[in-house]
């Protein structure tokens, strides 16, 4: 077979993930301590458990409608306009989808002509450049540093836009820095959306996980925004559900009518027992997750207190569950860093590079693994960074 | 430091030390072991256990225990009287059909039998007992006994 010319170029040309390359490396090694990971350590709360149980139990086993239970539609629209404070028609402006992933691409799909340039903030989440690539975007960088916190400079926004940007994707709290988007931050960058007519692709799956008693706020909800915004988030992080792949959009009926479309051909629905314990979570599963972030809170003090003593940069992130410490005083690469901690003192930690170029001297460190091997870990990688003094 | 963050570590694992529970929260260990001495003071901390899968040790019985009230005293004094025998773990007042479910251990069946007829239901005021002996356990204190191997994430993920 001749797959050069079977292949799709588009597919082809597609570079890996760079998580993928660093997961290669790690398969198999045991006795690994892993702050590589992207989803919570807790199980998903048993309440919303047994729910997914029931759903089974009673048969429910059938397709959905393309747009999801209703329910559940109801529910989302019901938490949304308490946490987000936006509302949205249950019946026209909400879509549960498979995972917040699916979302972005089903979005994308329906806002891109070959040629359009879509924004997007480095380091970032691996799917995004990619996602618009696959439906002949153009993924345009606007790179974030350590002097904004990782957070969106505005000014670097607005050069980056030219008369073939549509689209501005954004992601705070940010995997991997755990940064987040100030308001007034939020405000200059719905300011330049406006003026430039760009359309927001917000992923806010990070959202409920915002420490120091600090509320998140959603450009979504800033004023002359939610037209021009598809605000997307999900279950897995703040109900510790990554494994029932349950997230949504919310946004102008306009825009969600195209995307089911394409869902209803790809996907047709999220799986009804996802769904149904979907909507226990959102209705029972708050005081559990509450409980959860008041965990992470704990542990993000703890290790960043700890990577600024021995030597890791290191800023306190305001959401998510990634710390993003700073390699380069010790005049190595985050991938030989990464690699010699893994190699040398079993701790997997991910190169900032698989998140972007700008990642070049981060690793990100994610703290959602239990208190006690924080520690260890902790432990080992200050003896490793007093190997390399 | 508030209490009852304190507390929470501590009932999820009593064996930490002031210094770790200093670095969670965030304060001095100087500070958590001036504030857990006061709860010990205050007896909001009764004490440290150990949690022991003891299924295959002994027998455990539940002891529903109808009893007369005292003038005066309700039921304490007779509640009181009972929770000092060293086979009682626990004995709680209870609402409903009777008065007070007495928890025993002892090394055998008998010695439960020989406890309950000797001992409680002889005990001035007692009207009744009936014992219930355990078979097995699935929760203790909180904890799950026979908890399932946790699924194992996958090491690195996006």
């Amino acid at each position: 077979m001749n797959w050069n010319r079977m292949l799709s170029k588009q597919v082809t040309d597609l570079p890996r993930s760079g998580i993928r390359e660093f997961f290669d490396l790690v398969t198999g090694s045991k006795d690994i301590i892993s702050l590589g990971v992207g989803e919570p350590d807790f199980v998903t709360p048993w309440n919303i458990r047994e729910a997914a149980i029931t759903s089974l139990e009673k048969g429910h086993t059938t397709y959905t409608s393309n747009y999801g239970l209703e329910s559940l539609r109801r529910a989302i629209a019901k938490y949304v306009e308490g946490f987000f404070n936006v509302s949205y028609d249950p019946l026209c402006e909400i879509l549960p989808t498979v995972g917040v992933s699916e979302a972005i691409d089903l979005a994308l799909r329906c806002l891109i002509n070959p040629g359009d340039e879509v924004l997007y903030h480095e380091p970032c989440y691996v799917s995004y450049a990619p996602s618009v690539s696959l439906c002949y975007g153009i993924p345009k960088v606007v790179e974030t540093t350590i002097d904004d916190l990782f957070a969106l400079n505005p000014a670097r926004l607005e050069e980056a836009i030219t008369p073939k940007t549509k689209v501005l994707m954004l992601n705070f709290p940010t995997n991997p820095t755990g940064s987040i988007a100030p308001l007034e931050t939020l405000k200059a960058i719905a300011d330049i959306c406006v003026k430039h007519d760009l359309f927001v692709l917000t992923d806010e799956i990070y959202s409920e996980l915002r420490y120091d008693g600090v509320k998140h706020v959603s450009i979504a909800s800033l004023p002359g925004m939610k037209e021009r915004t598809l605000l997307l988030h999900g279950f897995s992080k703040a109900f510790a559900m990554t494994g029932f792949r349950l997230g949504y959009a919310c946004g102008p009926h306009e825009l969600i009518e195209q995307m089911m479309k394409i869902h209803s051909y790809t996907m047709i629905c999220p799986t009804i027992t996802s769904q149904e314990a979907g909507i226990e979570a959102l209705k029972n599963g708050v005081p559990a997750m509450r409980e959860m972030r008041d965990s992470y809170h704990m542990r993000r003090d703890y290790v960043v207190g700890r990577f600024n003593d021995m030597g890791l940069d290191c800023h306190m992130p305001g959401g998510a569950f990634y710390t993003f410490p700073s390699v380069q005083r010790f005049g190595i690469s985050s991938k030989e860093f990464a690699m010699r901690l893994l190699t040398e003192y079993r701790v997997a930690a991910v190169p900032g590079t698989a998140f972007g170029a700008c990642g070049e001297g981060y690793l990100r460190c994610c703290y959602a693994t239990a208190y006690n091997l924080l520690e260890e870990a902790c432990d080992k990688m200050a003896r490793f960074c007093d190997s390399l003094r | 430091m508030t209490q009852d963050a304190l507390l929470q570590l501590l009932e999820a694992d009593a064996r930490l030390s002031d210094q770790q529970i200093a670095e969670r929260l965030g304060v001095s260990a100087d500070s958590v072991a001036a504030r857990r001495a006061a709860l010990e003071r205050e007896g909001r901390i009764v004490g440290y256990r150990t949690i022991v899968n003891d299924d295959e040790d002994g027998v455990s019985a539940f002891i529903e225990v109808r009893c007369t009230p005292e003038r005066g005293g309700g039921f304490d004094k007779l509640a009181r009287r009972i929770s000092r025998f060293p086979e009682v773990r626990h004995c709680y007042l209870i609402s409903g059909g009777f008065d007070l479910l007495v928890m025993v251990e002892a090394r055998s069946l008998m010695d439960v039998a020989r406890f309950v007829s000797e001992k409680l239901s002889g005990a001035d005021g007692v009207i009744s007992t009936a014992t219930h002996f355990r078979l097995k356990t699935y929760k203790n204190n909180g904890l799950l006994f026979e908890e399932e191997k946790m699924h194992e994430r996958l090491i690195v993920a996006p």
